[in-house]
């Protein structure tokens, strides 16, 4: 099948087969920044933005992406979270992370100040096996107070 | 002449302080380099039809089908790549009387667990050799599977593998002291038995490989996840029949380990043989299910044991029985038997009993194979003491925290000798413990969790203080046969630029190797770690090294990183000595430049320096050739093992009626000698006490009577959330070893050694109005119900 889809702001014309999921047909693209972990919706490695909203692209057929804006870490416009994910360490083995930023991007877009109960909640929807979470709890909630007193 | 202060110690060092990683930039872009983000060309894709029993005999595989789709470029049984692979045994010589069965990477005649591969497809996409592994057709004929530990050994139980007579793997125990004497004159005595649930990596990242193999000059490139490239490296070329110069493994990106990715994989070795043989590169690329029903299963042990307290609340005697349920076979080349050694050596280790008797079984079953899982043997051993110390605190209505005090090896008998036979450097525990207590504000939560159980909130303090291996010397793997490194190396080449470029045998699983690496050679040095670039990972590129498990990382990469700073500096100054015409010993190295020793005037860049060095020879006299590489590697000879120790608290409610547990806090107080990297070392402890944390309440891979794993997938093996983790507060007491100039010890598993206990002993503690005690992991709720007589 042919499908249009705009990936971080190029469009692309591609012919795809059915049961490609949109993870997958990134990957295959070359944009390798969004990972597959489970490849069933669990683990939210595959987090990423898919006309402004936040999906699992595992469970995303690229078919279904025909005409559709998605944007992947590669091209997230996120400096600050991705500079306090760097000064907290909250990221190991970085194979989360991806997924993560997109997730916390996506709290701090609804929510502009949350408590860290709140911040954990919402990245309950992902896995991290190597960081215990609090350095990523921490990460957020600074940015949330640096853009808080920016604003 | 004066002895002047370490440079450790000098105010501008960067050990000690939480300088960020800089390989983190890369990743939080997206742009890390993981074994699946590699293309290259003609590359095929492995699949893999695997048993669906646990115990079965081939009777035959028709392939017929799975040939014929299209894409499908090989299909290949056991028979098909025997010409090109050899079999494997996971014995060691030093674990007297281990045995196991010879191992192929598929299927040979007989299926040994659920999961087993038995033949590999290679096609020209994942989909479509997924595609074909469905079509091939296996006819079997089912064998009575061997799935409880408790009766492996019984005489009508089948063995599993006839020829080595018996389900028994490996056997040992320990009889110090007098035992029985200790418990007939014991005033208290405490026991219980106790479930250790088997539970996996779950590593974010799936095991990775892609075998590159080039015909035309023999050589094999592994692209692979893993945590010891050269042990890797010398593997693929031992069972592939390739001279070990023709292998080279590269690991870039890591993407989680703990443990699953420094052991041998039937599918991984496949990859390697079907490489070989078609002469192009095979990646294999492990789906969830095949992770949750291969990659290596840890714990699973059943225990017993009881201690002994005189009457004042001395600890005199340990005694216990532990059983361990392995897989079908010891695992290779670092076998399932080392797990036991360390329950062995480590149970009371913080402890001054002189009495102490282990009986310890391991056995074979017809699930999937088990092996060394961060911690390796430390929960076990530390949840058991521990659990028996708190034991003994209640029955002789003492406080758990002063009958720890009171029974920590006196700080006088350091160096000490355990009942065991370890032997333990310098240890912490009064301090850490005395730490710990303040940290969390002990007395005050003691307070408030009496005033919550008049408000019916159940909410349990737990402790464990505990002892960790790590910086292990040749006698854990070397002695024995296996061909791991315990040293390692560590290169340093002054560039043209004054930069740095530092490659080490150590490797990078996002614990920050690489940063810490950076931070000791800027410091041994004298240059702005911004000028130090860090290689790791690839053989072709590292000095021979063990790579990074049992906490080693730092203290022996740490190490040989340091002495190759001071050996590059020695260099550095000799040439700059001709080229100032002055003495070596008035000039110093600092902030990337050679000053004056005295006063710190500077009196020529790095920069300068190499450039006369690599461009200007003519400029030097002759006799002056600089060297200006240098390598240093380091073994830590002094013991078996460096201890580092830790005392952990955990604070959290059970609500009785739910079963539901609410961790509240937690706390760490942890001295792994020198700390290079603060920041680096709690993260390392949290990321491993919520490892820790989550067999103790969720995780457990759950096999049937038939040995088939029901919850292979993530929705169904639950795994810590961030919701229902609490905060980790981390504190430091340094004690260096002096085994090393740079005195830092391993961090990475004291976490996940020291959770299990701390959690289990705050539940009990919560429940203790009900005088409930609960030993059997995970703790669940129905568990907790039932204990409480609910259900
Ligand atoms: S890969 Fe999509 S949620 Fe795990
Ligand atoms: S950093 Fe490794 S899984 Fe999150």
């Amino acid at each position: 099948m042919n499908i249009t889809i705009t990936v971080n702001g190029e469009p692309m014309v591609r012919s795809v087969e059915p049961r490609l999921s949109l993870v997958d047909f990134l990957r295959a693209e070359g944009l390798t920044g969004t990972h597959a972990g489970c490849e069933h919706g669990v683990c939210g490695a595959c987090t990423l933005q898919l006309n402004g909203q936040t999906v699992r692209s595992c469970l995303t057929f690229a078919v279904q992406c025909d005409g559709q804006e998605v944007t992947t870490i590669e091209g997230a416009n996120f400096p600050d979270l991705q500079e306090a994910f760097i000064e907290n360490n909250a990221l190991q083995c970085g194979f989360c992370t991806p997924g993560m930023l997109m997730t916390a991007n996506d709290l701090l877009q609804e929510n502009s100040s949350p408590t860290r109960d709140e911040i954990r909640e919402a990245i309950s929807s992902n896995y991290c096996r190597c960081t215990g979470y609090q350095s990523i709890v921490d990460a957020v909630e600074q940015v949330a107070k640096q853009r808080s007193e920016v604003a | 002449m004066n002895k002047r202060i370490s440079v450790l110690d000098l105010p501008n060092s960067y050990v000690g302080k939480s300088v960020p990683r800089p390989n983190a930039k890369r990743l939080v872009q997206g742009r890390g380099t993981y074994v699946d983000d590699i293309e290259l060309p003609r590359m095929v894709h492995l699949a893999f039809h695997r048993s669906p029993y646990a115990h079965a005999k081939i009777l035959s595989v028709d392939c017929d089908d799975a040939r014929a789709i299209p894409g499908v470029v090989g299909v290949y049984t056991m028979d098909d790549l025997k010409d090109t692979i050899t079999p494997w045994v996971g014995t060691l010589d030093h674990l007297k009387g281990i045995k196991s069965a010879e191992q192929w990477p598929l299927a040979n005649g007989k299926v040994f667990w659920q999961g087993e591969p038995i033949v590999a497809i290679a096609a020209t996409s994942r989909a479509i050799a997924e595609d074909a592994a469905d079509q091939i057709l296996v006819d079997y004929e089912e064998l009575e599977p061997v799935t409880d530990m408790m009766t492996a050994l019984d005489k009508d139980t089948p063995v599993i593998h006839p020829e080595l007579g018996d389900n028994l793997c490996f056997q040992r125990g320990v009889d110090s002291g007098d035992v029985d004497a200790a418990f007939e004159n014991a005033a208290v005595v405490v026991e219980d038995s106790f479930r250790f649930n088997r539970h996996t990596g779950v590593t974010m990242e799936p095991r990775s490989i892609i075998c590159d193999y080039k015909p035309a000059d023999g050589e094999l490139t592994l692209y692979m996840s893993v945590q010891c490239p050269h042990m890797s490296k010398n593997l693929f070329a031992e069972h592939l029949g390739l001279d070990e110069n023709k292998v080279r493994v590269i690991c870039k990106d890591v993407g989680g380990s703990f443990g699953i990715k420094i052991h041998t994989y039937s599918d991984e070795m496949a990859a390697g043989a079907i490489a070989l043989k078609l002469g192009r590169p095979v990646k294999f690329i492990a789906d969830r299910l095949e992770s949750f029903t291969t990659d290596i299963h840890a714990r699973d042990h059943r225990v017993t044991a009881r201690a002994a307290f005189d009457a004042d609340g001395n600890l005199l005697a340990i005694d216990m029985d532990d059983v361990t349920g392995v897989g079908p076979y010891s695992v290779y080349p670092r076998t399932s038997g080392i797990e036991l050694n360390q329950v062995i050596n480590l149970t009371g280790g913080p402890y001054k009993h002189r009495n102490y008797r282990v009986d310890g079984k391991v056995v074979f079953l017809n699930k999937n194979v088990m092996c060394q899982y961060r911690g390796v043997g430390h929960p076990i051993a530390i949840a058991v003491g521990e659990h028996l110390m708190e034991l003994g605190a209640r029955k002789l209505k003492l406080d758990p925290v002063a009958l720890r005090l009171q029974n920590f090896i006196p700080q006088d008998a350091y160096p000490y000798t355990s009942p065991a036979g370890a032997i333990y450097e310098m240890q912490s525990h009064h301090q850490c413990l005395d730490k710990l207590v303040e940290m969390m504000d002990y007395e005050g939560l003691r307070s408030e969790q009496k005033s919550l159980r008049e408000q019916g909130i159940y909410r349990g303090i737990g402790f464990a203080s505990l002892i960790e291996v790590t910086n292990p010397g040749p006698a854990f793997y070397g002695v024995g046969g296996a061909k791991i490194a315990s040293q390692d190396g560590c290169t340093l080449r002054l560039d043209p630029t004054g930069g740095v470029t530092a490659t080490t045998g150590v490797t990078e699983q996002g614990q920050g190797t690489e940063t810490i690496i950076a931070q000791v050679v800027a410091t041994s040095l004298g240059v702005p770690i911004e000028t130090v670039r860090v290689v790791t990972g690839d053989t072709e590129a590292v000095p021979y090294g063990g790579g990074t498990w049992a906490s080693r990382g730092a203290g022996i990469g740490g190490e040989a990183a340091f002495q190759a700073g001071k050996a590059l500096k020695e260099n550095i100054l000799d040439l700059a000595a001709i080229i100032l015409q002055a003495k070596i010993e008035d000039l110093d190295i600092i902030g990337g430049n050679v000053v004056d020793a005295d006063g710190g005037n500077e009196r020529l860049s790095l920069a300068e320096l190499g450039r006369i060095a690599y461009f200007r020879g003519d400029t030097l006299p002759v006799d002056a050739q600089p060297e200006l590489v240098v390598t240093r590697h380091y073994t830590q000879r002094d013991y078996p093992f460096v201890f580092t120790n830790a005392a952990h608290a955990c604070l959290l409610d059970v609500d009785i009626h739910t079963g539901m547990v609410k961790l509240q806090k937690y706390w760490v107080v942890e001295d792994c000698g020198r700390v290079i990297n603060p920041k680096l070392v709690a993260e390392q402890t949290r990321g491993g006490v919520v490892q820790g944390i989550g067999p103790a309440l969720f995780e457990e891979c759950l096999y049937t009577d038939e040995g088939q794993m029901i919850n292979g997938s993530m929705a169904d093996y639950l795994v810590p959330m961030a919701a229902e983790m609490p905060d980790i507060e981390v504190g430091h007491v340094e004690t260096p070893t002096e085994t090393s100039e740079l005195g830092a010890k391993g961090v990475g598993e004291a976490g996940t050694a020291g959770a299990p206990a701390a959690v289990m002993n705050a539940i009990n503690d919560a429940l203790s109005p009900f005088d409930v005690v609960l030993s059997d992991m995970p703790f669940t709720p129905d568990k907790i119900l039932r204990g409480l007589g609910k259900i």
